[in-house]
């Protein structure tokens, strides 16, 4: 076992990984800088309960409603799952800006940080992102209007709100087409960004490192 | 940093790991169990099928010839309502003996059906061949068609569907 961890660690660097990942000098800091790793938390959580959804969930206007119901009464645990993807979708929103509060307000931003902000932003949009996509899936009543309203108010905008209305709901119509593309979006490509841009952002903050709480001369 | 007061002292660092391991194995085991759970609750529903099927009037059944009754019946697979269509083989020997076979052949499931030239059920699948009591002749089904269950009441007769 021993020799087998010390056999991989050589070609691996397993160790040298650990102690720059992990075993980095950081500022005496308080617990508001525990919001990132939070965050990295509930967002693996929704990963790993979105794809136990998949099992079961069929992005199309004739079963997804009723594939809901079979999760939520048909199979075991299946309220569990759904229930933490549901409540833990609002709690990353809420985890991710008060986050983004700290880094503002203790002025983490600044230079060499800016390029990590930059991430920050893009997360916290892609974050937005997968729950405006994700609330039409259960394509109930309550989601239905709820994207109407969010397809509307973006084709608002002036001179390219009607292309973007048309390029979200995939037609002028709220339609299959929007529910198939919004699923997409919500497993496919805003999760690749997001990883990417995560993987981005901590790099940087190993990097770079922690800034420490600003002095009062600051 | 204190110095060691005793074997026992465990510092910052092994507390957290400690801390972290303990959380993070409860944390796994209540996700990780009711997410295995919730993968394979489809395959423990044991679905259970005990009814008698009307097959129509027992005279209309010819004496001596296998006649073909079929019938569907609707069931939910998940959020899906599909109807499964059942085929079962009359043979009507004399007013007391009355045979019901499955037309689903022994072997690995196709259908069968009866030629009253060759006075055989055939399976086109891989060339089976059942004779009139629906036992082999030939081929590689491993066991004689399968017979269900009848009762006659006023003069129709019914089929005893079972599964599960
Ligand atoms: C899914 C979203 C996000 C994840 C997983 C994440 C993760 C992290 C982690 C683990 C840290 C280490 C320090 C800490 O936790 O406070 C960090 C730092 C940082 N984050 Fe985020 N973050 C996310 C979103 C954001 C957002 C929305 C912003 C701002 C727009 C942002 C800006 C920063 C900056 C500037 C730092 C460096 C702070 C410093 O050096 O003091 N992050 N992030
Ligand atoms: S399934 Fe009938 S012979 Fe193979």
């Amino acid at each position: 076992m021993e020799n087998a961890f010390k056999w991989l660690d050589e070609r691996l660097g397993l160790n040298e990984i650990y102690a720059e990942v992990l075993d980095r000098q950081v500022p005496k800091v308080n617990w508001w800088f525990t919001l990132g790793s939070a965050s990295l938390f509930l967002a693996i959580m929704q990963g790993v309960t979105g794809i136990f959804l998949t099992i079961y969930y069929v992005p199309s206007p004739d079963h997804a409603y009723d594939s809901i119901n079979y999760i939520m009464n048909g199979v075991q645990f299946g309220w569990l799952i759904r229930g933490i993807h549901h409540w833990g979708a609002s709690l990353l929103v809420v985890t991710v800006f008060i986050h983004l509060l700290r880094v503002f307000f203790y002025g983490a931003y600044k230079y060499p940080r800016e390029f990590t902000w930059v991430t920050g932003v893009v997360l916290f949009l892609l974050t937005l992102g997968m729950g405006f996509t994700g609330y039409l899936l259960p394509w109930n009543q309550r989601s239905f209007w709820a994207t109407m309203v969010g397809t509307e108010i973006a084709g608002t905008a002036p001179g390219v709100g009607g292309f973007i209305l048309r390029v979200l709901r995939g037609g002028t119509d709220l339609s299959a087409v929007t529910l198939a593309r919004f699923f997409s979006m919500h497993i496919w490509i805003l999760p690749a960004v997001a990883m990417l841009t995560v993987g981005t952002h901590l790099y940087l903050v190993i990097r770079l490192g922690i800034s420490h709480i600003p002095g009062e001369d600051e | 940093m204190s110095k060691k007061t005793s074997a026992t002292h465990i510092d910052r660092r092994g507390f957290v790991k400690i801390v972290i391991t303990f959380l993070g194995t409860i944390m796994g085991v209540v996700i990780g169990l009711p997410g295995i759970s919730y993968f394979i609750s489809p395959a423990l529903k044991a679905e259970k099928k005990d009814d008698w099927i009307p097959a129509g009037e027992l005279e209309s059944y010819p004496l001596g010839t296998p006649t073909l009754f079929n019938f569907t019946q609707t069931k939910m697979n998940g959020w899906e309502r599909s109807s499964q269509s059942y085929g079962v083989y009359v043979l009507r020997e004399d007013e007391k003996k009355i045979t019901a076979f499955s037309n689903v052949c022994t072997h690995l499931s196709c259908r069968v059906s009866w030629k009253e030239d060759e006075k055989a059920y055939l399976c086109p699948c891989h060339d089976a061949a059942f004779d009139i009591q629906g036992e082999v002749i030939h081929g590689p089904p491993p066991h004689p068609l399968d017979e269900y269950q009848t009762k006659i009441e006023d003069g129709t007769l019914y089929i005893h569907l079972q599964e599960g």
